[in-house]
């Protein structure tokens, strides 16, 4: 509750830039994450139950 | 089945072509606890915020005063109180809803600013200058003087000197409006440098509060004040958050943003909008047809047959395709 | 009232029952018949699902709904203190920082939600209102955040609100959706949009409930299997 654990991320963003695009690495961190979520979801094996 | 059911069952669906991803589902089934589900879910989901809280916290940087920003950029601050009084800057020559000194912007024929009409009434050059000044400083007679050489003129020539003002700055060295060579300005630098005291007791943040209440809750004009000038632009820039960087996803300091706004700044990076005087309508007409496709999707051809002619679909289902045939269309 | 009617000698006076067609007809009834009709316990609150529902990628829509729960729980903490307490209390940020990664994660688990359902084409089998009120829920989200973040009162809120101000002045909303009306925008994130989003969820979840969870591409909800070929597969 006092300082961030991490140290807080007020300093100067970093940009990925590729021509008109530009990314912070905060957002792009976002963006994967998800990614590999949605990734992780579909191929994951589940825990299988009985069926009924 | 018989051939005999078999067939009777294939003409009876025929006719009513039944979709047979509809009602109630009369297959294997598995136990399920879905109060357990949404209670697991909570735990994992809480206990990853509070992580994230206590391990990054969140950006909190402070807001540019009045005050503060006639302290970091007095000759931005005093230009744009010129501009003001010119009709020359942002908000002055805005258009609806704040004034018709512009018709906004369209659409192709479309004029949904005008349409909309001015419902938030703003006169720059009164509202920012000439009231707060007439309320904060006309006991200083220099200042009283000033104000009422204004007053006592016309609008036209109000105009002239407020203008002649303004060039006079851009010629100035290093644009400082306190720096202009000799010329006709009226009482426009008094005032000018009567904002910039005021602006530098703090008074001014107070004094550009709607109708001069008590409470105030509504910033339009100190807010349209600030923004008329360079120095939050300037601030925002250093950020990334102008609107030609993507800086509608962004945030300050290296903070995720808002991700999820990505297509709506996209359009501001690329031509025809980034160069267009009609950007920001041409954008939300765009973004308006994209979502009414975005809502619509199942209706929608081609899109709607993506996700079978990429079948991902195989791999969500891919047990129960194992164990029951199917999952080839 | 209609009389009472002497019941037998020595028992106390019969009332006649309300006539069953008038009940029927009341809106109550038919309100109650309406939804208990559609939305019986099972339903609301099932045991069992269908076997098709085995893949992780099921998970994004309750973990979204817990998002949403967090989002809420931090913002009634940060209702307590008024809106400017988390400037200066070291609770009060903390607090802050949960809602703003609630709604990070939100977001993020909403849209990860929004790729499955458009991978299984979960429309399917009516369920295009399911699809519809989903994407006016991401919708609503994202009107929802924007008003957070203009009322932060910090330099953000001035940047964003006067930015944001063009867009919607552009369209005439603006005249109507005032941006820099700081207690415009309070009352419309604290108030209005949780209630038409949380009303938009209620009825997503409704929905899903109602129709149930898409079958498998191909597959006949009658009978489990395979559709029969013959039938267009939609």
């Amino acid at each position: 509750m006092g300082a961030p654990l991490a140290g807080n991320l007020d300093g100067p963003a970093h940009y990925l830039v590729w021509g008109p695009i530009q990314i912070s690495w905060g957002n792009l961190t976002v963006i994967l994450v998800m990614i590999a979520l949605l990734i992780l979801a579909l191929v994951l094996p589940f825990p299988k139950g009985h069926d009924q | 089945m018989t051939t005999t059911a078999q067939a009777t069952a294939v003409t009876a669906t025929a006719r009513r072509r039944r979709d047979p991803a509809s009602g109630e589902w009369r297959g294997p089934k598995r136990p399920y606890d879905i109060v357990k589900e949404f209670v697991i879910a909570m735990v994992v989901v809480g206990l990853l915020v509070v992580g994230l809280a206590a391990l990054f916290s969140s950006p909190d940087d402070r807001s540019v005063t009045l005050r503060a920003w006639a302290a970091a950029a007095p000759i931005d601050f005093m230009t744009t109180t010129a501009t003001e009084l010119d009709g020359s800057s942002g908000s002055a020559g805005y258009g609806p809803p704040y004034n018709s000194n512009s018709t906004g912007q369209q659409i192709g024929p479309l004029k949904l600013a005008q349409f909309a009409g001015v419902r938030i009434p703003i006169d720059s050059a009164n509202d920012f200058v000439i009231n707060p000044l007439t309320a904060l400083s006309s006991a200083d007679p220099t200042v009283k003087a000033a104000l009422d050489q204004w007053n006592g003129a016309s609008a036209t020539q109000q105009q002239t000197w407020a203008t002649n003002y303004t060039a006079a700055i851009a010629k100035a060295p290093n644009q400082d409006p306190t720096k202009v060579a000799a010329g006709d300005y009226g009482p426009v630098p008094a005032l000018v440098a009567a904002e910039y005291q005021v602006a530098l007791t703090g008074a001014l943040d107070g004094a550009l509060g709607m109708g001069g209440d008590f409470y105030q809750t509504n910033y339009t004009k100190s807010l349209l004040f600030i923004a008329d000038g360079g120095y939050l632009a300037t601030l925002a820039d250093n950020q990334h958050l102008a609107g030609d960087s993507w800086g509608m996803m962004n945030e300050t300091g290296s903070y995720p943003g808002q991700a999820w706004l990505w297509l709506y700044t996209f359009w501001y990076q690329i031509n025809p909008f980034k160069s267009s005087a009609n950007a920001d309508a041409l954008v939300w007409g765009l973004m308006m047809i994209l979502t009414l496709g975005f809502i619509l999707v199942p209706f929608i051809p081609v899109v709607r047959s993506i996700p079978r002619w990429v079948p991902l679909y195989r791999l969500v289902w891919r047990d129960y395709y194992a164990k029951h045939g199917g999952g080839r269309h | 009232m209609t009389a009472t009617l002497p019941g037998p000698a020595g028992t106390p006076p019969e009332a006649p029952e309300p006539d069953e067609a008038v009940l029927q007809r009341q809106w109550t009834s038919k309100l109650r018949r309406g939804f208990f009709g559609a939305y019986p316990p099972e339903r609301l609150l099932p045991d069992t699902q269908p076997s098709y529902v085995a893949s992780w990628i099921y998970v994004f829509g309750v973990a979204t709904i817990a998002a949403l729960v967090m989002i809420i729980v931090s913002g009634l903490v940060l209702t307590l203190e008024g809106p400017q307490w988390w400037h200066t209390s070291t609770w009060g940020h903390f607090v802050n920082s949960v809602h703003l990664w609630s709604v990070e994660l939100f977001m993020l688990f909403m849209v990860v939600h929004l790729w499955g359902k458009y991978i299984m084409s979960a429309w399917r089998g009516k369920r295009a209102l399911t699809w519809i009120t989903g994407a006016l829920c991401f919708l609503a989200s994202v009107g929802t955040a924007f008003t957070g973040y203009v009322i932060q009162t910090n330099f953000d809120s001035q940047w964003i609100s006067t930015q944001a101000k063009d867009g919607l002045n552009s369209v005439g909303i603006g005249a109507y959706f005032n941006v820099l009306n700081t207690g415009q925008m309070l009352l419309f994130h604290v108030m209005m949009l949780p209630l038409v989003l949380s009303l938009i969820v209620v009825l997503h979840i409704l929905l899903v409930r109602r129709r149930g969870v898409v079958p498998p591409v191909g597959i006949d909800a009658e009978t489990g299997e395979p559709v029969v070929s013959g039938e267009a597969a939609r």
